[in-house]
């Protein structure tokens, strides 16, 4: 039949639902240069609206507690993520099972109901909500990730490594640091990246567990974005995307490379 | 070898110890909530009910869940439809390109559905893109109310929530035998006969895996109809969002989060009977 004419039926579809996907984002990216306020028509290139933002010392001050929260929460994830993973796939213990299964779920649950979980969990403790609830909250959501993204590398390991480094004589600690960290190293590179993006743009759980005193930068932009379209806001969305891009585009890299 | 042990152990308890408290602990006290009684002055009051879950039944919060389960249900159901065909494609018909193009899938997935939602409050305002589109073309000559309106509110979840349909149902298909299409068609099935006897049935825990991803976030996002819709109280993350930080009847939004929780559990129950002899786990 018309199998050439099927075909461009095939690709015209894909093309159609990628400009679904892409077309928001590029006009929003668009409209940041644009020199006018509220006009959708052009009225020339500028980049006043960057300059704008990077005026304002809250925002500065936002971004900066997003990055910190950030790079602690994706540090702290994937070390406990990356034990997890490893002991999962290598040892026997009670509740085993339980816990394999507790990742999944966890990987599922809505949002919101890890936010308000951890919102009570933190009001009976008694612990005022503001860097350290976030930390926690981030912390624990990015672990299944973590888990997921190194146990789908190291169970395409050879398990006789393992065995044979016992048998040589080399300690749990050792094969750990010589064998199991260098040929996972990729994995675990993709498992901080991407908890780190997951703690960037979280919105559901951080609404929760966060306090007026330090603020984050995903809640700053939906208090923004509550108000409507604005120059400004479309840059920092701009920003803040193309941010999150390079580090899902950097972290694929990784993935790649470990299957 | 006592040493030796060490190391399995400290990684052991700090997951389990981890998870144990930020997790299930947590949610624990959920559920012990959604059966106390509310005390606006001290969140609840220890007293045992099941008033929070008769609650449920009020002809208000009912109305909720039914919106809110329509909403999600069709928006499920418009991410099979779209995301089937291009899974498909995807999976069977492209030879070229593949790894950019699957790069561009999993991009939405882990960039913020925020701003990309937001994107669409920008597509969709009445002096917006969409609407300058269609008047140019001469489609519409009065610029639509798109915006605060449910359909934007369903645009927006299918939307943000679409590669979460495509990811699971492409991981099936690409693992599909061959095999059983030639045999069938040597069978002499159509090629319609082929699809619903022998692909859909064997496609069908992709989608159980991506009605799952699609469903319950479909449900929950709450900021999306706060962005883009018309009623306040549109979906059950919205109902929760308000009992918590709103009207502080935390026992009752409890209740409604631990609901919600019931429902995860009949559709991963539902996810694991379908691909009961398969690989389970390949979800993401």
């Amino acid at each position: 039949m018309n199998n050439s004419k099927a075909r461009i039926i095939d690709k015209l579809y894909l093309a159609l639902i990628y400009l679904f996907f892409y077309l928001p984002i590029s006009v929003l990216i668009f409209y940041s240069f644009n020199n006018s306020s509220y006009s959708l028509v052009w009225h020339g290139f500028t980049t006043n609206w960057y300059h704008n933002l990077f005026q304002d010392s809250n925002l500065w001050i936002a971004a900066a507690h997003s990055l910190l929260i950030g790079t602690l929460a994706a540090t702290m994830a994937t070390i406990i993520g990356t034990l997890a993973a490893v002991s999962l796939y290598r040892y026997r213990f009670m509740g085993k099972n339980f816990l394999n299964g507790m990742v999944f779920i966890l990987i599922v649950t809505p949002d919101i109901v890890m936010g308000i979980s951890l919102l009570l969990l933190f009001s009976i403790a008694n612990m005022p909500l503001g860097f350290w609830s976030l930390l926690l909250a981030h912390i624990t959501f990015c672990i299944p990730f973590v888990v997921v993204t190194v146990y789908s590398r190291i169970s395409g390991m050879d398990k006789n490594i393992f065995e044979a480094a016992k048998d040589l004589g080399a300690r749990e600690s050792t094969i750990f640091r010589k064998i199991t960290f260098p040929l996972l190293l990729p994995a675990i590179i993709s498992g901080i990246l991407l908890s780190f993006t997951l703690s960037f743009d979280d919105v559901m759980i951080s609404y929760f567990v966060s306090g007026p005193g330090f603020e984050i930068l995903p809640l700053k932009i939906y208090s923004m974005a509550r108000l409507g379209v604005k120059p400004e806001l479309n840059a920092l969305c701009s920003v803040t995307f193309t941010l999150t891009l390079f580090l899902v585009i950097l972290s694929q890299r990784f993935t790649r490379k470990s299957s | 070898m006592k040493s030796d042990n060490t190391f399995r152990n400290i990684s052991v308890s700090l997951i389990s110890i981890w998870l144990g408290i930020f997790a299930l602990l947590a949610f624990l006290l959920v559920v012990l909530l959604s059966f106390m009684k509310n005390d606006s002055t001290t969140i609840f009051s220890w007293q045992f009910t099941l008033d929070n879950y008769a609650a449920l039944f009020s002809s208000l919060y009912a109305l909720v869940f039914a919106k809110s389960f329509y909403i999600a249900g069709a928006c499920t159901f418009f991410c099979i439809l779209l995301g089937y065909p291009f899974a498909y494609i995807l999976a069977r018909k492209v030879e070229r390109w593949k790894e950019p193009l699957l790069l561009f899938l999993i991009i939405p997935f882990w960039t913020s559905s925020l701003i990309r939602s937001y994107a669409m409050v920008a597509i969709l305002k009445t002096k917006g893109v969409l609407n300058n589109v269609l008047m140019h073309l001469g489609i519409i000559h009065h610029p639509l109310q798109l915006l605060f309106t449910n359909s934007a509110v369903m645009i927006a979840l299918v939307y943000n929530l679409l590669p979460f349909m495509i990811l699971p149902l492409y991981a099936n298909l690409e693992k599909f035998d061959n095999r059983l299409i030639e045999a069938a068609r040597d069978l002499g099935a159509g090629k319609i006969k082929t699809f619903t006897k022998i692909i859909l049935p064997l496609s069908l825990p992709g989608i159980v895996a991506g009605s799952i991803l699609v469903f319950l976030p479909a449900m929950t996002l709450f900021y999306i109809p706060d962005l883009l819709g018309g009623a306040k109280a549109l979906l059950l993350g919205n109902l929760i969002e308000n009992q918590f930080l709103l009207t502080n009847n935390w026992p009752l939004g409890s209740a409604i989060s631990v609901t919600l929780t019931l429902i995860m559990g009949v559709m991963l129950i539902a996810h694991w009977l379908t691909s009961k002899n398969r690989e389970r786990g390949d979800f993401l």
